[in-house]
């Protein structure tokens, strides 16, 4: 099922959570909502699946005006941040909850639930714990268990709010890597809300950027992060250093650097920001280029597979950081101290007065 | 989700509960309480102030207001005593006693006057051995005190209990590796901390000790001026049908009350100034 | 109050910050001379002077018409007023914490406010209104309906003592568990009726219950709102307390203490089923409190 989202607003007392935000989320995909926190990506979350009013705007679910429809008629699976598990039930019966809760009419039967119900503890791997209550479960068996009760009832839409933000590093990482699986096994339209990019890029099909209430960007994993809309989106997904500079006619400055933008082809002289990620910095021995800059070595630090060396700049009180591969990093070796040239791969350039 | 309004909030049935609740509560409490001010306002004020401050009455206050601090006193002590010696200490028949301490607040009040007046009498299990040196407890302004520290017992406990219970242990080790003794420690750093809850249960106990009836006028005596408590007066006013006498003093009560509860809100709050 | 008892091994025995074991036995022995002297001698007392003439006259106080009339009067009274005050602490509590609204706090001072109010005024604020000289007073006299010294005053006046019992045991613990567990229900399908009964009803099941229970033990021992409203006449609007009081002042001391054990007895249970159900809803608290 296709998801619409047309011009929704909300604020809570004086807070705008979400302004005029619309929104297509094709059927079958998985979309990752990412933000910082207070972004709105929650709200939203909660005003598809019902849980919210918009004070204006409209859903559609395939087409069809869903706004005024209840929370129970929306047929949404909803895996809540804290997994909302009833703490009374059994696994099993917190599986069963949504099917044992339907009208008489249309109440599958006890076999059939039962059946259903195994079928989906199959699925979560997790068939021996079926009598365990909550409480007994770890943080990752009790996010399946939310997980499957969620799919249970058959839903359009899987929504699911910051569903790996509670667990540990390596129980993260592995269940992310599953529910993508799953979602290649049963496309189900699924929207989830993360404040960790990494997390995005890895898991969805698109990613819907957002700030301050607002859509920042939307585009597949490599297109949010390798063609960034506005600044926002380049300082969050990802380390970024910052050129101060100006922009004349098509023709960016920036600290020694001189690259062409077209895109302010009518800017003149204005004060402009260049960014370019630790990764897309060169670092050479030679002034081969006119586009690179001389700096001295300040600190280099080894991070796993990366080594991050600091910058200083001739001016004597900016640094710039730059993230090496281990292989570049043996092929210079660098020492501290030392005088070398960075030349920026890729910068980006925004005529605006944002500042990070 | 701390600027959801109700209307907004999409589980079911606010607007029904919300409206029983004010509805009932307003049947139960809110307009016989204000009954108690509207036949107030029916008296003059000369009379007003004539019937809430005739001799009898004031020795009324004296006695009430007088036990009711010293018993509030007696708990602050023995309350913080108890609530330390139970999350400290171990010892046997300590969850017995930790169930027994809310006693006050489940046997009916009449059971413990009749029960406390038949102890300090004359011939009681502790009167007897009382009076032979010249302490008079039963029917005395002492007996309203003993009635009183009885009631209002289980206050300071249960409120400074739960604070002791989640200091850390590790503000005390703090504490003595600075330097501190044990005392001072105490001194300096528990007793600080437990302060708001010491207070909202001795406000708490001294509350409830003014308006208490049933437990103090077995052992109270009732002497006019000398041992009877505002409430019993009220009721007395009542059986002389002097329905104006009885209200006038009511409503100082309720005042009272009103002030008390005033307090302890605020106490309630400052002791969450600390919280997390 | 429903936290007490939660850390307390962590304390006990622990070495390197406590007093000396002096200091200690001085305290522990200090605390219990205070509970004995105050708590455990009067509870003692009520049994001891209630079989001070034996078994036998301890039962035949019992069965004695009056008292027989005041037991009943006693359980009619809290079999009317348990419920009703059940029915509205459960209706307020979800109102109040479930949703946020403006005046939450000051509408739970409302609630709270019979507790501060004395018993004896509670009492007369009935007598002000229905009273002879109350404002409905008259009108009912003229259509022949009792309310003050009879069986409605004392029901109402109870009502009143024992309001808030069960809505602030709830608000707390329903305030604690959060709501998201009834949003999953929803979300799940769950109607209205079906979410509260199967998912919020099962977490406050021992709230309810020790609220009841502390609620109906005020309700059968309550002696200043009842005695200001029931006319005290024998047999017919006595409650338990009431009749403890006759007997005492007629000096028919055996009597009232047997009469008054029932009501100790009472207050026992109560403290009994009330330790049990704390224990289990800090059970439930803290497994919702793992799940966080």
């Amino acid at each position: 099922m296709s998801i619409d989202i047309e011009g929704i607003s909300k604020t809570f007392g004086g807070f705008v959570a979400l302004d005029n935000v619309s929104l297509k989320v094709p059927s079958g995909e998985l979309v990752a909502l990412l933000g910082p926190s207070g972004s709105g990506k929650t709200s939203l979350l909660r005003i598809i699946a019902g849980l919210e009013t918009p004070d204006s705007g409209r859903i559609l679910f395939d087409g069809k005006e869903a706004t005024k429809r209840q929370v129970q008629e929306r047929q949404v699976g909803f895996v809540f941040q804290h997994y909302a598990l009833f703490r009374h039930m059994t696994v099993f019966d917190n599986i069963a909850f949504g099917l044992t809760v339907k009208p008489k009419k249309i109440r599958p039967g006890k076999q059939e639930i039962r059946d259903k119900v195994n079928k989906l503890l199959k699925l979560i791997q997790l068939e021996n714990l079926a009598d365990r209550y909550p409480a007994q479960l770890s943080g990752g068996q009790r996010q399946r268990v939310a997980l499957a009760r969620a799919l249970a009832v058959e839903p359009q839409v899987l929504l699911l709010d910051e569903p790996f933000g509670a667990l540990d590093a390596k129980v993260r990482l592995e269940l992310r890597r599953w529910l993508r699986r799953l979602h290649d096994e049963i496309h189900v339209t699924s929207v989830f809300v993360t404040h960790d990019q990494e997390e995005a890029l890895e898991v969805a099909d698109r990613i819907v950027v957002m700030n301050h209430g607002r859509i920042e960007q939307q585009g597949t994993p490599s297109e949010v992060y390798d063609h960034p809309a506005t600044p926002f989106v380049y300082d969050f997904l990802g380390s970024v250093n910052l050129f101060h500079g100006r922009v004349h006619e098509g023709t960016a400055q920036m600290g020694g650097i001189n690259l062409s933008s077209p895109e302010y082809a009518l800017a003149n002289d204005a004060p402009a920001v260049g960014y370019v990620r630790s990764h897309d910095i060169a670092i050479e021995r030679q002034a081969g280029d006119p586009g690179a800059i001389k700096a001295e070595v300040r600190y280099l630090l080894s991070v796993g597979p990366l080594v991050r060396v600091d910058l200083l700049l001739p001016d004597g009180n900016r640094t710039i950081e730059v993230d090496l591969t281990r292989e570049e990093a043996e092929r210079l070796q660098l020492s501290i101290g030392e005088q070398v040239f960075a030349r920026p791969r890729k910068m980006r350039v925004f005529v605006d007065d944002y500042q990070i | 989700m701390a600027w959801s309004s109700g209307k907004n909030n999409v589980l079911p049935g606010f607007t029904p509960a919300l409206g029983y609740t004010i509805f009932y509560l307003s049947l139960i409490v809110l307009i016989p309480l204000s009954a108690l001010f509207f036949k107030t306002a029916t008296l003059t004020w000369d009379g007003f102030v004539a019937a809430v401050t005739a001799p009898r009455v004031l020795a009324s206050y004296r006695v009430t207001f007088g036990a009711s601090l010293a018993a509030a006193v007696i708990n602050a002590f023995a309350g913080v005593l108890v609530a330390w010696v139970l999350v400290r200490y171990r010892f046997p028949g300590k969850k017995l006693i930790d169930a027994l301490v809310d006693l006050p607040f489940a046997l009916p009040t009449a059971v413990a006057g009749i029960t406390l007046a038949s102890i300090y009498s004359q011939n009681g299990w502790l009167g007897r051995y009382l009076e032979p040196h010249g302490i008079k407890v039963a029917f005395t302004p002492l007996g309203i005190a003993v009635a009183m520290v009885f009631i209002g017992l289980p206050f300071v406990v249960r409120t400074v209990q739960p604070v002791l219970e989640e200091l850390d242990q590790e503000i005390e080790e703090a504490a003595s590796c600075l330097g501190a003794n044990r005392w001072q420690t105490f001194r300096r750093v528990l007793l600080p901390t437990m302060l708001p809850a010491i207070l909202t249960g001795f406000a708490l106990a001294f509350a409830r000790a003014v308006g208490e009836y049933g437990s103090i006028i077995f052992i109270a005596g009732n002497m006019p001026m000398v041992s009877e408590i505002t409430p019993l007066l009220i009721i007395t006013k009542l059986e002389q049908y002097d329905y104006a006498g009885a209200t006038a003093i009511a409503t100082v009560m309720l005042v009272v009350s009103f002030f008390m509860l005033l307090c302890i809100n605020l106490l309630q709050k400052w002791s969450r100034r600390f919280a997390e | 109050m429903m936290q007490v008892g939660k850390m307390t091994q962590r304390w006990e025995g622990k070495g390197a910050v406590t007093e000396p074991t002096w200091v200690r036995y001085l305290l522990v022995t200090a605390a219990l001379a205070f509970l004995a002297l105050f708590l455990l001698m009067p509870l003692a007392a009520v049994f001891v002077q209630a079989l001070d003439k034996g078994w036998e006259a301890y039962l035949e106080a019992l069965k004695e018409p009056d008292t027989i009339s005041a037991i009943r009067l006693t359980l009619i009274t809290a079999a009317v007023c348990v419920p009703l005050n059940l029915f509205f602490g459960i209706v307020a509590s979800w109102a109040i914490a479930k949703f946020s609204f403006r005046g939450k706090s000051f509408l739970i001072t409302l609630i709270d406010l019979p507790f501060s109010v004395s018993p004896v005024v509670s009492g007369l604020i009935y007598v002000l209104i229905f009273g002879l000289q109350g404002w409905l007073g008259p009108w009912l006299q003229t259509h022949d309906i009792k309310i003050i010294f009879a069986i409605p005053g004392i029901i109402l006046a109870t009502v009143f003592v024992t309001f808030p019992f069960v809505a602030r045991e709830l608000i707390p613990l329903m305030e604690s568990q959060g709501r998201e567990e009834e949003e999953a229900a929803l979300t799940l399908g769950a109607s209205g009726l079906q979410t509260f009964f199967r998912v919020t009803f099962p977490n406050i099941k021992w709230g309810i219950l020790y609220g009841v229970i502390l609620c109906n033990a005020r309700a059968m021992g309550e002696f200043g709102a009842v005695s200001v409203v029931s006319g005290h006449v024998r047999g017919s609007t006595n409650t338990i307390p009431l009749q403890v009081e006759i007997l005492y002042n007629e000096y028919n001391y055996a009597a009232a203490f047997a009469v008054a054990s029932l009501l100790a007895l009472l207050a026992l249970v109560t403290l009994a089923i009330k330790t049990v159900s704390e224990w289990k809803m800090q059970q439930s608290i803290s497994v919702a409190g793992k799940e966080r």
